[in-house]
């Protein structure tokens, strides 16, 4: 019995630490957490696109760059490219406002936080989604692309009408992945200052006490939206891939 | 080049018109292995020419080269009197060298794939329509209204709004031949179109490219189907590893095989 008023004590200290605002800027943190998630995904699709055609290219210096991108980016831990980013980036701006004289000698010109965060987490994804996109491309049935060409078809047509819409049909299940492992990423931007969910998570446990409570709840958070996505690739995959599924 | 050819040659309509496809001793090596050792050809418009030949004999890698699917290493190819420009790369290869004359001379080569090769991501209707408005420019009401006329006429107007994976290989086959149209190309080249279909659905596209051969089109046609090479075509030719055996009438070459590399060819067939 005492078990349950204990845990009945729990719950509506819970409920009122939420009440009294710390609800309210878990949603925040959401909001933010989502923001960096899908910012940093389209710099990734930018980035992995562009890497995934430097490695399928014929010319070896271009094959080196992108096979380093990927290297690098995926073999490094990506809280150190965070640091990288955020106080090497601030390291960087600074110099050149001083030396530029925009700022005086002592003042510090700081990396603006969520750019920060998102470049770094951006160029880890792309590096994942170079992966999908190159192998999307090899993929493509060659009669298709073969098609395209003994139809006149120019290269900027082929990649625009056969290319594209038949590697984003075969990037959907494996950029499913990536979205989620951006997710998670997002959290390490915590450490630049951005208010995502993490970082509230962790301002909230700290000021309170309640570490479980807080931790907890935030853990459930990212789990309700790592699952909310899986459906939501799922239906796209339907989607695009419907010319090879029966029709009903 | 045996002397079949030079009297083939020498037989053939010479009206002073220009050829719709004229190939000159082409060349073509992968690797080590001589695939085409000199081959020439000369299409004229309404011309049906079969082209028959074992495998490996080099018949595929000819078609291939006349739209530059394949670089021929030498020879020409012109197409309604223009030659396709041929450079050489700094590694010595042979290389297109105005890549825009290329792809305009492709358009009007429209090509019919052993595979088929139909866009998988588009209805069939969309397959019909991509090229001639993106490559030909022409309206997509006027290209929409044709596609639907040509999809009635090769028998699968009901499946227009299909995706290609749904429908049986005679279908694609059909729809491939179809998109082929839709470029009102002035030559149509087919790579083995019936080798990829199960027999029963072979008799559904040998009805539709008869009807082609029927209406005056210029077509070279890669094919195992001896009926159609004897019965349909203008012509026939025959290649064996890599040189043009034998060139003549279609009755005539069946009734007498010329050389006795055909006559095997053609017995091996019969047996």
């Amino acid at each position: 019995m005492e078990f349950l008023n204990d845990l009945k004590d729990q719950v509506s200290t819970a409920y009122e630490l939420l009440a009294a605002g710390w609800g309210v800027q878990l949603l925040w943190g959401i909001g933010w957490t989502l923001a960096v998630t899908v910012v940093s995904m389209l710099i990734g699709a930018a980035l992995g696109s562009l890497v995934a055609a430097a490695k399928l290219s014929h010319r070896g210096g271009l094959r080196f760059i992108g096979e380093s991108y990927t290297t690098v980016f995926r073999g490094e831990p990506e809280l150190l490219i965070i640091y990288l980013f955020y106080y090497g980036g601030t390291q960087v701006l600074t110099g050149v406002a001083r030396s530029t004289g925009s700022i005086g000698s002592t003042d510090i010109l700081n990396m603006p936080s969520f750019l920060g965060g998102v470049l770094a987490v951006g160029i880890i994804s792309g590096a994942y989604q170079a992966e999908v996109f190159r192998g999307s491309f090899l993929a493509i049935h060659r009669g298709e692309l073969e098609a395209a060409r003994a139809y006149g078809m120019s290269a900027w047509l082929r990649f625009r009408l056969v290319i594209v819409p038949q590697v984003l049909r075969l990037a959907v299940p494996g950029l499913g992945n990536v979205w989620q492992l951006t997710i998670k990423d997002s959290a390490l931007i915590s450490v630049t200052g951005v208010a995502e969910l993490m970082l509230t998570a962790n301002k909230a446990a700290r000021s309170t006490h309640h570490s479980l409570l807080f931790y907890t709840v935030a853990g459930i958070l990212y789990l309700v939206m790592t699952s909310i996505s899986t459906p939501i690739f799922e239906k796209a995959e339907r989607y695009t891939s419907r010319s090879f599924t029966r029709p009903k | 080049m045996s002397a079949n050819v030079a009297a083939a040659a020498k037989a053939a309509p010479s009206s002073g018109e220009t050829p719709a496809i004229s190939v000159k001793d082409l060349r073509k090596c992968f690797g080590d292995h001589e695939v085409l050792k000199g081959i020439s050809l000369e299409a004229h418009k309404g011309d049906v020419i079969s082209i028959l030949g074992s495998s490996g004999s080099g018949k595929s890698t000819m078609l291939r080269c006349i739209n530059l699917l394949e670089t021929p290493d030498s020879g020409e190819v012109r197409v309604d009197g223009e030659l396709i420009k041929m450079k050489r790369s700094r590694d010595g290869h042979q290389m297109p060298a105005d890549i825009r004359q290329v792809e305009r001379i492709r358009a009007n080569l429209a090509m019919v794939f052993q595979s088929f090769n139909l866009w998988s991501h588009m209805t069939v209707l969309e397959n019909l329509v991509a090229a001639p408005t993106h490559v030909l420019k022409r309206p997509r009401a006027e290209c929409l209204e044709q596609a639907e006329a040509l999809l009635k006429r090769v028998g699968i107007w009901e499946r227009r709004n299909y995706f290609p994976p749904h429908m049986s290989g005679g279908q694609q086959q059909r729809a491939a031949i179809a998109r082929a149209l839709a470029m009102n190309p002035k030559v149509m080249l087919f790579d083995e179109p019936t080798s990829a279909l199960d027999p029963e659905l072979v008799g559904e596209v040998l009805r539709v490219m008869r009807s082609l051969a029927e209406e005056g089109r210029t077509m070279l046609v890669v094919t195992h189907e001896m009926s159609f090479a004897r019965d349909v075509s203008s012509k026939v030719m025959f290649l064996h590893k890599g040189e043009v055996d034998s060139v003549g009438e279609p009755k005539e070459m069946f009734a007498r095989p010329p050389t006795p590399q055909f006559k095997q060819f053609i017995a091996n067939f019969n047996k």
